[in-house]
């Protein structure tokens, strides 16, 4: 393996790092979900109409900017959160990879037992 | 997000056939490209080293969780650990189950690996570097040779 492309896995590593860990919660999903439509929100915006307090709210953003789902941006005094799709494409093109995996396992299965 | 993968295949084989195939460690290595070391044994490590062509220094390693004759197999391990730098120890496995119902043409297989939420930091960047070392085409080639040679 060449020296650059160790490097360029190595950056790779690092962006996609706690994905998963911050998706496996469903109230952060939600606000995923709330901000894929689309626009950058506000907290005020994000809380309201749930069932979490503002705090609530801003400690699941940090867990989501942490793992580069969402990005803060700074407008004035008020802080605005968007989707960042990166780290979750990354994430399925891994799953699309195991999963490939196992069909070309499978299929070695199947030769096999119908052999 | 998707957080498990589910096939389902349709094999030409009695459940009995299928189920040695897939707990039988022989058998098992015989299609999934491993040496394992021992039989099977709920509760224990499974360990052996990966026969494909340029990974045979790969480790192998996985824990037995159930084996319900014919009916359930199923082990947790780290998906594709295949980086010989990288430790997975301290990652939170995968469960991948094998069930079997039998059909009027043979078995019906299911296989779930779920788990991937917990996966932490990086996994996803060896897709990258393994697509990019040609494996998939490597698996295919495999496949060709195995059908085309039984």
């Amino acid at each position: 393996m060449s020296h650059k492309r160790r490097s360029r896995t190595a950056a790779k590593r690092q962006l996609r790092a706690p994905v998963f860990a911050a998706l496996g919660d469903e109230m952060r999903l939600s606000l995923v979900a709330k901000l894929c439509a689309g626009q950058p929100r506000s907290i005020s915006q994000l809380t309201e109409g749930s069932r979490l307090t503002r705090q609530a709210v801003t400690k699941h953003l940090r867990v989501l900017e942490s793992a580069g789902i969402v990005r803060s941006v700074h407008r004035g005094r008020e802080t605005r959160f968007e989707f960042d799709p990166e780290p979750m494409e990354g994430m399925r093109q891994y799953l699309d990879f195991v999963s490939e995996q196992w069909n070309e396992a499978l299929g070695r299965l199947q030769s096999f037992v119908e052999k | 997000m998707n957080d498990r993968i589910e096939k389902r295949i349709e094999l030409k084989a009695p459940v009995s056939r299928v189920w040695r195939a897939l707990t039988d460690y022989r058998e098992f290595g015989e299609w999934f490209r491993v040496k394992l070391d021992g039989p099977f044994v709920p509760g224990q490590i499974s360990r052996g080293h990966i026969t494909y062509p340029g990974y045979e220094n790969v480790k192998w390693e996985a824990v037995v969780q159930k084996m319900e004759p014919e009916r359930l197999f199923s082990f947790t391990w780290h998906p594709y650990a295949v980086d010989p730098k990288m430790d997975y120890s301290k990652e939170t496995p995968t469960l991948v189950e094998f069930r079997l119902e039998k059909t009027a043409s043979g078995t019906l297989l299911l296989l779930t690996e779920s788990g991937f939420e917990k996966i932490p930091a990086g996994r996803s960047s060896e897709a990258f570097r393994r697509n990019d070392g040609g494996w998939t085409e490597q698996m295919k080639n495999i496949e060709t040779h195995v059908t085309q040679t039984p």
